[in-house]
């Protein structure tokens, strides 16, 4: 028995077969990106968890690669996709050092070039399941882009994917600003990373910051965030709601 | 007939006419056959289709490029041919040769330059898009029996993240960046004028690069006036999309050099001299050059 999705495209309908070969849920996926612009350039967060459904699998996934000189690629969602995207990357830059004549791709060219790669999946209806933040710097100008699974893709002075929306970008709203220096962007970071952690059932205590500048990208190594347990209300969890009904 | 073995029957200038006398032989029927000595004949005679159009001039300085023709016109009654194509705000080109060729290869720049400008948006680099057409020539070129080179050169203006740049793309395939080059029929005389003159270039101001660009095509016109309506001029640079200056812009150039006795002193007359007859120049030109090539 042959299971066919029919796709309102007036021509035809996909079969099982074709089914198996495009996206319909992701499988192991990435949680929270959070990044921001900072006086040199951009700082990137994420964790180091790749989750299977609900269990917290892998533990040692770095979710964010450096792209050529000038940008750094932070995923969110699935990981096997974020992969693909790596190894198309890998061949566009490639190509572009190969013409050896002193031009090359700056971050806005590779956050477009995403966005078009994004869109024209997700009008295949097999898309890649994935939210990408770009960061750069290229000739003195930093860049910060984000690019949906559907193809949204829009700039700003700090972004974030998944929970972080909900959670990080109110508190960056908040307190950043254009002259964040390393140390200060690191804490504002941090702040929104804990929240998340606190909050967000797929994130882990191992997380790695990511800096990009005009030099180039530093991937720090993974370390844990202190966290507080000892409140009280956590005590007694049940104080406000005593009973069966 | 497929060899380009016409537009030999035209030649009447002094300087090519000992080279006219090596082109008869059996190696020049095919694209794609050599000759004992390793000459692509045809390749070679579709460089001579580019000598027969109209001289046009690029120069460039370290912010600027300016690209500019002689307006011909096949006969008093018709408009002159357009010679410089725009391809995108920062690069321009100027063709000599087979203008039919030349318009088609600028529908192909643009369409590089747009569709780079999709996926990246951000400008294509003027090398890049000069290697793809220098690779496209040649492909045609050499690969193929039943198809002919391009029987154009072009000269390619642009600016990129390096600075500006000028090449020239030759029929065979080939290319080379130049800081001032010309092209087309008497354009040794303005060659000349701009080897003199082109080691200043690199720090002129843009006012001058479009003087200089002029003065190199009053040299290509030999005796004739120099007047607005008989040259087209183009700038692009930094900050500056690429366009075309327009007459009156030209003409006060002209006036700041030109002085021609029996004309009234004033600007104003000259350049509705200018206006009022244009056509006449373009007759008094190279009769001797084939229809098809401007």
């Amino acid at each position: 028995m042959t299971f066919t999705i029919p796709i309102d495209n007036g021509d035809s309908v996909k079969t099982a077969e074709a089914d198996s070969q495009r996206t319909l849920y992701p499988y192991v996926t990435g949680t929270s990106i959070v990044a921001i612009k900072y006086k040199d350039g951009v700082l990137m967060a994420s964790d180091m968890g790749g989750s299977y459904g609900s269990t917290l699998r892998y533990k040692n996934i770095e979710r964010m690669k450096a792209i050529g000189k000038h940008s750094l690629l932070g995923a969110s969602g699935e990981i096997s996709d974020f992969q693909e995207i790596l190894r198309y990357l890998d061949e566009l830059v490639l190509n572009d050092n190969m013409w050896d004549d002193g031009n090359s791709l700056g971050p806005k060219e590779v956050h477009n070039y995403l966005t078009r790669v994004m869109y024209n999946r997700r009008n295949k209806f097999n898309p890649l399941w994935n939210t990408l933040v770009l960061g750069g710097v290229k000739n003195g100008e930093s860049y910060l882009g984000m690019v949906s699974m559907i193809g949204v893709s829009f700039e700003d002075n700090h972004v974030a994917t998944g929970f972080g929306n909900h959670l990080a970008r109110p508190i960056l709203r908040d307190e950043w600003r254009a002259d964040l220096s390393f140390e200060d962007g690191v804490k504002l970071l941090e702040k929104c990373m804990r929240v998340l952690l606190y909050r967000d059932r797929s994130a882990i205590n191992k997380l790695q910051i990511a800096k990009i500048t005009e030099e180039g990208v530093t991937v720090s190594q993974p370390y844990s965030l202190k966290t507080f347990w000892e409140f009280k209300a956590f005590n007694n969890p049940t104080a406000g709601a005593e009973g069966s009904w | 007939h497929l060899s380009l073995r016409l537009s030999l029957y035209t030649h009447s200038f002094d300087e090519e006419e000992e080279e006219a006398k090596m082109f008869r032989n059996q190696y020049d029927t095919d694209v794609t056959t050599w000759s004992p000595t390793g000459r692509l004949f045809q390749v070679e005679y579709a460089m001579e289709a580019v000598k027969q159009g109209s001289a046009a001039i690029g120069l460039r300085s370290r912010s600027h490029v300016v690209l500019a023709s002689v307006n011909k016109a096949q006969s008093e009654l018709s408009s002159h041919q357009r010679k410089i194509f725009k391809v995108d705000d920062h690069i321009g080109v100027a063709i000599a040769g087979l203008t039919a060729d030349g318009r088609v290869l600028s529908r192909y720049m643009r369409s590089e330059s747009i569709n780079h400008s999709f996926t990246y948006e951000s400008p294509l680099p003027v090398g890049r898009l000069v290697v793809r057409l220098a690779d496209k020539a040649q492909q045609v070129c050499t690969q193929r029996s039943w198809k002919r080179p391009y029987g154009v050169g072009l000269l390619v203006g642009g600016l990129d993240e390096s600075g500006a740049h000028l090449y020239y793309n030759c029929p065979s395939g080939n290319y080379f960046e130049y800081q001032a080059f010309a092209i087309g029929s008497r354009s040794q005389a303005a060659k000349t004028y701009l080897e003199r003159r082109f080691e200043s270039f690199n720090e002129s101001s843009r006012e001058d690069l479009i003087k200089d660009a002029i003065l190199a095509i009053r040299e290509t016109l030999q005796g004739e006036t120099l007047k607005s309506s008989l040259c087209t001029v183009s700038v692009l640079g930094v900050d500056e999309p690429f366009h075309f200056l327009d007459q009156d812009s030209i003409q006060k150039v002209i006036d700041t050099f030109e002085k021609v006795p029996e004309e009234e002193e004033d600007g104003g007359e000259a350049e509705a001299e200018a206006a009022a007859a244009p056509a006449e120049q373009g007759g008094a030109g190279d009769q001797d050059v084939a229809p098809m090539e401007m």
